[in-house]
């Protein structure tokens, strides 16, 4: 193995200004959306006074799982040490700082006073886990960018092993963060539950991977750059393994809700009769984001062509979209109980008269400025490839693998 | 907000008029609600001797009354734009039956004013404040409408406001995208009227079902109500010490 080049990403001028173009469409869209929605007010959105998050929020807390699941990449090569990583480590820490820009772009965006971000900058209720939570984000874009600074320049490399670290143990703060920012609401029985936690870190490892290896894909694709079976046959493989976890974490939740009797409603919610939210949790989360991409990656025949890998991570990742929009939904949608042991027989629309879950039809603005923060993390990835050296000029295996034995 | 301005007698009212004017363009920035309220009677400032509460004894409320409701929207000018899953509720009737025996109780439910409450826990910026007396509110120059109050409460007590509201001199200040709930009536409160807007219109109906008070004076209304009748908190369980209580549920 000689020594990893990098490069910045060389297409033609052309096919990069086009493709900026294409996302910067979806990100003008999305502008347009915020506009509106926040001069006509939220009322113009599917979002109400009984499911206060919306589709925004299913964005935007997708992406930020994403985010710290993304620098995973970076960790597995720095801080374990396994060498066949490390040239992936810039792009991984890269995708890590924008997947959480455009994730927070959206959440701040759905604001109902955008306008007061300064307030929520500058006044904090540190009982708050939300207010920890900015603190949590600005630190790990902080340090990210520091740790790819030590990756990058070549005096600094003797800290990026202590810098990936800290790196490390903070997207491990963060993905615990958001989770808990679901795991305080003790009155909705949906979040109720300490599995919580840990089934966000495993999503974001396997949402983070997917969109690592789709992005690695698309930029070393249409680079001409090449990418080795070997290393691509790893992560595919890592993959496969946290979408494996997210099932696990996925049956453990509905276990243990199960074992608690006064869950069983919201089980029964989302298992069986909840209508849209059990389709999407049966299609979408289970066989679109679970069965299908597993069956994929480890079929010994569509595991070998690429197409089936980037299909497989694509699934990944509606699978994650449908996810989390069960949890935050579905979530509100099922009627928390304020009088146990009686049912409500009549009252006003915040009230679910004889147990009827509150309905929530997602507008296109919503969509539109999810849409958006998924562009803005892209575009802005691809900016930062252009401008600066965060690709290996070559991840064909014998250029990245140590251990490479070329085959007869 | 121009009509107030002739009047000399800067009442309480007046200011908090003054002020919503001031909220809808944007203005007054470091006019916080809680220090006009600390500034309490002009004289007295907001003290923990007090703790505002109400019982509510169900027994009383009438099926299908609802005057409370009608007297909070008037009193607090809650516009109504016809979009009921978007239009801002403080109180609403709720109609309960027990799974078990199948008596069936009425009760309005609101901001229960928890003294350990959740939505001032979870709020990132602190604009979901409670004041030394008790009532919980917003600061509506400092939310920003992020609705994790509004995920957070369990009685479902908060509405946020999703479209522009007609803005007339209300009680206080109220915007489009921040999140607002039952106030007590603070501004009868700290204009020295101990009652509270829908209190008064039930016992004007004739129930007398709600007992507004305080609940630290052993001589109020709502202590001496609370001494006789046997009352609960909705959702004991979550260990909130409401405020408001019920009886005959
Ligand atoms: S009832 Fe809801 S809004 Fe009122 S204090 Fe309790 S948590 Fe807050
Ligand atoms: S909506 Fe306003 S009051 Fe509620 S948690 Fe957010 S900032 Fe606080």
């Amino acid at each position: 193995m000689s020594k990893i080049h990098y490069r910045e990403w060389g297409i033609p001028s052309p096919t990069y200004w086009g493709i900026l173009i294409f996302l910067g469409l979806f990100i003008a869209a999305a502008g347009v959306s915020v506009l509106y929605m926040e001069h006509m007010g939220h009322w113009v959105t599917g979002m109400t006074n009984q499911i206060v998050w919306g589709t925004p929020h299913v964005f935007a807390v997708f992406l930020i799982v994403a985010a710290s699941g993304a620098l995973n990449v970076a960790s597995i090569g720095s801080v374990f040490g396994k060498k066949v990583y490390k040239p992936l480590a810039p792009l991984s820490g890269l995708l890590a700082i924008t997947l959480l820009v455009g994730g927070l772009l959206v959440l701040v965006l759905d604001l109902g006073r955008p306008d007061r971000l300064i307030v929520a900058m500058t006044t904090y209720n540190f009982k708050s886990i939300f207010a920890w939570n900015i603190y949590l984000y600005t630190g790990f874009m902080v340090i990210v960018a520091t740790y790819l600074f030590t990756m990058m320049e070549r005096k600094a490399n003797v800290y990026t092993k202590p810098m990936g670290f800290l790196a490390f143990v903070w997207r491990l703060a963060l993905t615990t963060g958001t989770g808990s920012i679901f795991g305080f609401l003790v009155a909705r029985q949906a979040y109720d539950a300490a599995v919580m936690a840990p089934m966000f870190i495993v999503m974001s490892f396997s949402f983070g991977l997917a969109f690592y290896i789709l992005m690695v894909m698309f930029m070393y694709n249409l680079d001409g750059r090449p990418v080795g079976d070997g290393l691509l046959n790893r992560l595919k493989n890592l993959l496969g393994v946290f979408v494996a976890g997210v099932l696990y974490f996925t049956l453990a939740y509905h276990l243990t809700n199960l074992y608690v009797t006064e869950n069983h409603g919201v089980e029964a919610f989302i298992l069986l009769n909840g209508g849209v939210y059990t389709t999407v949790f049966w299609m979408g989360e289970v066989i679109i984001g679970g069965l299908l991409p597993l069956a994929i990656i480890f079929h010994p025949g569509l595991s070998q062509s690429r197409c089936w890998i980037a299909a497989a991570c694509l699934l990944v990742l509606l699978g994650g979209l449908s996810k989390v929009f069960v949890i935050i939904i579905g979530g509100q949608a099922f009627p928390m109980s304020i009088f146990p042991g009686m049912t409500i027989v009549e009252g006003s629309v915040f009230d679910a008269v004889n147990g009827q879950p509150f309905s929530y039809a997602p507008s296109l603005p919503e969509v539109l400025l999810g849409l958006g923060g998924i562009a803005m993390a892209i575009a802005a990835t691809l900016v930062g490839v252009r401008m600066l050296k965060f690709l290996p000029v070559s991840l064909a295996d014998e250029a990245v693998d140590p251990h490479y034995s070329a085959k007869p | 907000m121009s009509k107030s301005k002739g009047q000399t007698d800067m009442d309480r009212r007046t200011f908090m008029g003054l002020t919503v004017g001031a909220a809808a363009t944007l203005v007054a920035p470091g006019v916080f609600l809680h220090s006009i309220a600390q500034a309490g009677d002009r004289e007295q400032p907001v003290t923990d001797k007090v703790r505002w509460g109400m019982l509510v004894d169900t027994s009383k409320c009438a099926n299908g009354c609802s005057a409370c409701v009608d007297a909070c929207k008037t009193e607090n000018g809650l516009s109504n734009h016809g979009r009921p899953a978007t239009d801002p509720t403080w109180i609403r009737k709720v109609k309960v039956r027990d799974n078990f025996t199948g008596r069936e109780t009425n009760l309005p439910l609101m901001c229960q004013h928890c003294e350990f409450p959740p939505c001032v826990d979870v709020c990132p910026t602190g604009a979901s404040f409670k004041r030394a007396d008790g009532i919980v509110m917003v600061d509506r120059h400092v939310c920003i409408g992020c609705r994790y109050c509004m995920m957070a409460c369990p009685y479902k007590a908060r509405s946020f406001i999703h479209e522009d509201i007609e803005i007339k001199p209300t009680n206080a200040p109220r915007g489009k995208g921040c999140v607002e709930s039952c106030n007590l009536c603070v501004h009868r409160l700290d204009n020295g009227q101990a009652m509270t807007a829908c209190a008064e219109a039930c016992a004007k109906a004739g129930h007398n079902a709600l007992v507004f008070g305080d609940l630290k004076d052993p001589n109020s209304p709502v202590s001496q109500a609370l001494k006789q009748l046997p009352s609960r908190q909705i959702r004991a369980d979550l260990q909130l010490s409401t405020g408001v209580r019920y009886s005959g549920i």
